[in-house]
């Protein structure tokens, strides 16, 4: 059972933001693109994370709002106490995701993320042909098998599209850096 | 002159004009962008939301390999890519011990001190002072800059001037001989890596950015980021879901705005790979 001191505590340690200085002006909200879309908006996400509440922490957990989040940095950027929001998201959504929360209409964007990282691992580099079909394989119980088919003749006649990666050649030093990674680090 | 380059994943495919059009102007102008050796993926939206540890450690490999080539100054054309390195380079060096940590598992010394520029940042430096003497084409056009998000936030680390109403690609091209408009939509977010997995808010935050240009008057939108251009551009058949309306307005990178300006070929620019026709005429 999590001490309402233990989440501000935590969020703190991971992300040097004390969510306790926030004071419900509005801006973060007001501001952001995707607001309307969220099911809790920023600026509740705030205040509940100052309740420190496991129920309501559960609650953000299983949101969608975490993962519309665009990282376009508005939020932190006019929030008068300066705190770093997108670095809270960043937080939530990878708490969300070691904790099999993920919202169900968020399963696509993870799975971008996924096979994003996954096509990085291997190669070094981003293939975007690589990616696409990675995805699509990931997403398929999604409905995206048929989406931007239409895309890629366009795409490939004007360049944009490769069909072998470019591969880096320090391979070993890049999986250095996917495997044993340091867990949750005392600053 | 050399200068480093990161030109990043989206330059080799999807936005391979931006890299062409960078790499003639530079030419052109006399300045060579020299790879970093070896460079990989910055990691993008997909580290920072999924793995903390890779957000950080996948651009530091870049700037560890920078350092070894003896680089001074690097530019990263990409907004996205750039973001991640200025912010890793940023978060490094107010933490000692995680900067330790990551140069040890890089097993690459790391002194972390490289000046990083975005593209607006080594056009100002490099070009603006010699518009002058390399414009030989004026583009006689209304246009509006976008500048999306990454150029200008977060202000706190980029100490942009004017975040909310950024002017530099406006002064630049003014003096390419174009009308850049006053409009409200400058910094607001095109959608930016949701392209793929949740095309329609692409269409909805882009077309507002679209429409806001259109209506204003723009013949082209000015922009300095991949996710941007291919946004606005490879997205517009989403844009025009959204505004239920046809847009022709093309989409141009401000290296190509200079590469026409400088009267380097439509080629040489890269216009011939965009997905909306650029139709900007230039008095020869």
């Amino acid at each position: 059972m999590m001490h309402k001191e233990d989440l501000s505590v935590e969020i703190r340690k991971n992300t040097e933001v004390n969510v306790r200085e926030c004071y419900q002006c509005g801006k973060c909200t007001a501001g952001c693109p995707v607001a309307d879309r969220m099911d809790i908006r920023p600026s509740v996400i705030m205040r509940m994370l100052q309740s420190g509440d496991a129920a309501d922490l559960d609650k953000i957990l299983r949101s969608n709002s975490i993962w519309l989040c665009l990282t376009c940095e508005t939020c932190y950027s006019r929030c008068p106490m300066e705190l770093d929001i997108p670095k809270i998201m960043d937080f939530l959504r990878q708490k969300s995701l070691a904790e099999g929360k993920v919202h169900r209409e968020a399963r696509k964007i993870v799975a971008f993320h996924k096979s994003f990282l996954g096509r990085v691992k291997n190669n070094g580099r981003l293939h975007e042909m690589g990616l696409i079909v990675d995805y699509k394989i990931r997403s398929v119980s999604s409905g995206t098998l048929f989406q931007d088919v239409l895309l890629a003749p366009g795409m490939f006649s004007r360049g944009k599209l490769h069909i072998l990666p470019e591969q880096i050649k320090d391979k070993k030093g890049l999986s250095r850096l996917f495997k044993n990674q340091f867990k949750s680090r005392k600053p | 002159m050399k200068i480093g380059f990161y030109p990043g994943c989206s330059l080799t495919g999807s936005s391979r004009e931006y890299n062409e059009s960078l790499l003639s102007i530079s030419k052109a102008a006399g300045i060579e962008l020299v790879e970093i050796t070896d460079w990989n993926c910055c990691g993008a939206t997909a580290a920072h939301n999924l793995n903390k540890e890779l957000s950080v450690s996948l651009p530091a490999r870049n700037l560890a390999l920078a350092e070894l080539d003896e680089m001074e100054e690097l530019v990263v054309p990409c907004a996205a890519c750039y973001n991640r390195l200025i912010m890793t380079q940023h978060e490094l060096n107010e933490d000692e011990a995680l900067k330790n940590l990551i140069a040890q598992k890089l097993q690459m010394p790391l002194k972390n001190g490289i000046k990083i520029l975005n593209v607006l940042q080594f056009l100002e430096k490099y070009f603006v002072p010699r518009l002058e003497e390399l414009v030989k084409n004026p583009l006689e056009h209304d246009v509006a800059c976008y500048y999306g998000c990454l150029l200008v936030r977060p202000n706190k680390v980029m100490k942009a001037e004017r975040w909310e109403d950024p002017m530099t690609m406006d002064v630049i091209m003014q003096k390419l001989g174009a009308k850049p408009i006053d409009w409200p939509f400058k910094t607001e977010c095109c959608g930016a890596g949701f392209s793929v997995s949740a095309p329609d808010i692409v269409g909805e935050l882009s077309g507002k950015i679209v429409r806001s240009a259109v209506d204003r008057g723009a013949k082209a939108l000015v922009v300095a980021c991949p996710m941007c251009h291919s946004n606005l551009d490879m997205r517009r058949p989403a844009i025009e879901s959204y505004l239920k309306r046809k847009v022709d307005v093309p989409v141009i990178y401000i290296t190509q705005a200079i590469a026409l300006a400088m009267g380097l070929s439509a080629k040489e620019a890269g216009i011939q790979r965009h997905f909306v026709p650029v139709n900007l005429t230039v008095n020869r």
